[in-house]
Parts: C-alpha cells; sequence; structure tokens
C-alpha cells in the first residue's frame, strides 16, 4: 500500500509541468481511475476544501489523501513523494549552474532566463485578473487591483498587511455579493 | 538559529498568506528573501522561477527546499519544505468538520475571491522588475526579443516551459556571455 501510495504522487509530481495546477488531473488519475481510492466526488470534495485554504494545493491534496488512506504516516510519505523528487533536482540543478557562476556564457544563461521568468509571472498575473473577472466581474476586480497597486507599490506597505486586511473584511463582511443575487434569481 | 528561524518565517508567511494555490506564494517569497532578507538579488530569484517552472512539481515547495539549501544546507531545505507545506496540510486536517459546513459559504467564497486581486498585483511588480532588470542587463533588444518569444511559446503554442527555459539558456549562453 505505502509504495503505491508512493509511486501515485511520485509520477503524478514528476509528469506535472508548470506548476501545481497541472498535477490535479494527474493526481486524479492515479487515485480515482488507477488506484480507486476514492470516487469522483470524493476527489472534487476534497479539492474543493483544499482551495478555501492558502499555500499549495498538490501538498495539500496529497497529504490529506494519504492520511484518509494511511494516517500518519501515509501522509508523510504522500507528502514526500509529491515534494521531495523535484526538490532534490531544483537543488542539483542551481547548485550546478552557482558552482560554475563566474563564466560567462553561465552568466549569460541567467541573463537569458530572466525574461522568461518574467513572461511566466505575467502569464500568471493575468490568469489571475482573469479568474477574479469571472468571479467577481471588472468593477470590483479593477477596484481591488488598482487600491492593491497603490497601497503596495505607492505606500510602500507590506503585501501580507493587505492580503491580512482582506482576509478579516471577507470574514466579517456578509459575503460574496454576485452568489446572493444568483440564489434570488433562480429562487 | 536566526537563520533557519528566518527560513522558517519566510515560507510560513508567503504560504499562509497566498491565496490561489503555489504561483500565489512567488511573490510573497520574493518580498521576504529579496527585498526583507536580502538573500538573494531579483536575478537570482528570477533564475529560481524560471528553472522551477522548468522542472516538474510544485512550485512553492522547489522554491522553498532550494531557499533552504542555500541558506542552511540540508536541514535549512527541510525546515523550508516543512513550512512551506505544514501549514495549509495541518489547517486542512484540523478544520475539516468546519471546512465541509462553510465551504460553500458565501464568506469562504468571497475570502478566495477578493485575495485575488492584490496577488495579481504582486505578479504584476515582480513581472516588471524583472522586465527592468533584464533592460539594464542586456538591453533593450534582448530583452524583447526573450519576452516576445516565451509569451508565443508559452502561451500561443503551448510549449513545454522545460524547452522554453532550456532554449533561452542557450540563447544567453551563446548571445549573453
Amino acid at each position: 500500500m505505502h509504495k503505491d501510495l508512493f509511486m501515485a504522487f511520485f509520477r503524478a509530481g514528476m509528469l506535472g509541468y508548470g506548476g501545481g495546477l497541472s498535477a490535479i488531473p494527474l493526481m486524479h488519475k492515479e487515485v480515482v481511475k488507477t488506484y480507486k481510492w476514492m470516487d469522483d466526488d470524493e476527489f472534487s470534495d476534497i479539492l474543493a476544501l483544499a482551495n478555501t485554504l492558502p499555500g499549495p494545493i498538490n501538498t495539500k491534496l496529497s497529504g490529506y489523501i494519504g492520511w484518509r488512506l494511511k494516517g500518519f504516516w501515509g501522509m508523510v510519505n504522500c507528502v514526500c513523494a509529491t515534494v521531495l523528487p523535484t526538490a532534490f533536482l531544483m537543488i542539483m540543478l542551481l547548485t550546478v549552474l552557482n558552482a560554475y557562476k563566474d563564466k560567462p556564457w553561465v552568466e549569460g544563461m541567467s541573463k537569458g532566463v530572466l525574461p522568461i521568468a518574467a513572461v511566466m509571472l505575467g502569464i500568471l498575473a493575468w490568469d489571475f485578473v482573469k479568474k477574479s473577472k469571472l468571479l467577481m466581474g471588472w468593477p470590483a476586480t479593477m477596484i481591488l487591483t488598482i487600491i492593491s497597486l497603490l497601497v503596495i507599490q505607492f505606500l510602500n506597505l507590506h503585501p501580507a498587511l493587505v492580503i491580512v486586511v482582506l482576509i478579516a473584511y471577507s470574514l466579517l463582511s456578509k459575503g460574496a455579493k454576485d452568489d446572493r443575487k444568483k440564489a434570488g434569481g433562480s429562487g | 538559529m536566526m537563520k533557519y528561524w528566518d527560513i522558517f518565517y519566510s515560507n510560513f508567511i508567503a504560504n499562509l498568506l497566498g491565496y490561489g494555490g503555489g504561483p500565489a506564494t512567488i511573490p510573497l517569497l520574493e518580498h521576504e528573501v529579496v527585498d526583507r532578507l536580502g538573500w538573494f538579488s531579483t536575478r537570482e530569484f528570477s533564475e529560481m522561477v524560471a528553472l522551477g517552472n522548468g522542472l516538474p512539481g510544485p512550485i512553492a515547495t522547489k522554491l522553498a527546499a532550494h531557499i533552504g539549501y542555500v541558506q542552511g544546507g540540508i536541514p535549512g531545505s527541510i525546515i523550508g519544505l516543512f513550512a512551506s507545506v505544514a501549514p495549509s496540510l495541518v489547517m486542512l486536517l484540523a478544520l475539516l468538520g468546519i471546512l465541509m459546513r462553510y465551504k460553500d459559504s458565501p464568506k469562504v467564497k468571497m475570502l478566495t475571491r477578493v485575495v485575488r486581486p492584490t496577488i495579481a498585483v504582486l505578479l504584476g511588480i515582480m513581472t516588471y522588475d524583472f522586465i527592468s532588470d533584464s533592460y539594464t542587463g542586456v538591453g533593450w533588444i534582448h530583452t524583447v526579443i526573450l519576452l516576445v518569444a516565451g509569451y508565443i511559446l508559452l502561451e500561443k503554442k503551448g510549449v513545454s516551459p522545460a524547452y522554453v527555459v532550456l532554449g533561452a539558456l542557450i540563447y544567453g549562453a551563446v548571445l549573453l556571455g
């Protein structure tokens, strides 16, 4: 069982390129289709739960599934399978690169990937805007974006502070408006 | 000892406030390790992001492991990984009953969405910083070529980030060295 758990999350982790989200369908395949540890509904419930909390989604999924199936050590096993192989690759790659840092061609490599990192983050930023628009509409998205930009970039406040305020505001408010509208409309 | 605490704290905060999965933690982590602690330059951090995206698996944990390793060796790396994985996982297990009840609550829904524009802004600021850093380092022409090529390949053609990063490394080694 432990070997299966490890292999399932190892495969999902190693084949999921481009951040955590791409690994979710792979985890679904392993957990629901290959090993039949849980059904579709359970898996989407866990995914919804994981999304209500901050931090990486994958490790929450693999940790929780490991916990459900095999207790504490199942959780440790699944998290390790998700995290360790790629962490090891990352450290190896960057350590080798850093060892040759003073060579001009390695210096060039580091300059070459800088704009690519910019593109990756730019795409992510736009994804967050699009998702936000989908969930809240343009006006709310724009207002929150502009306020965040002003507060973080020009008032120079710590971003953590902005997020804490937003979290507090949501918990103290009456909740998402469009849901109530929708509920009212369909009722 | 202080170093290990800093490794723990920076990853803990970034992952505790990063709503929207691993990528949301990137700018918060950068704020901690580049701006506050001064452990890495913007360029070094961008290298981590690019190479990290070229490798499979979750991005937040790869960054945590590497930052921890550079600052505190293998123990540092384990502390970094623990700090990025444990808080949200413990919350998930501890609050399971409550979360099950409230996962469709309007407050929780609102919470997971109002934070997104802020994360978008943080990612946008980092994008800008990386571009202006690249301009200072290699000038407009190389920067624009790499930006445009990177965008077309990653977003329009759907080429795997691994190949795009590899291509940029070769481009850099040959033309920018």
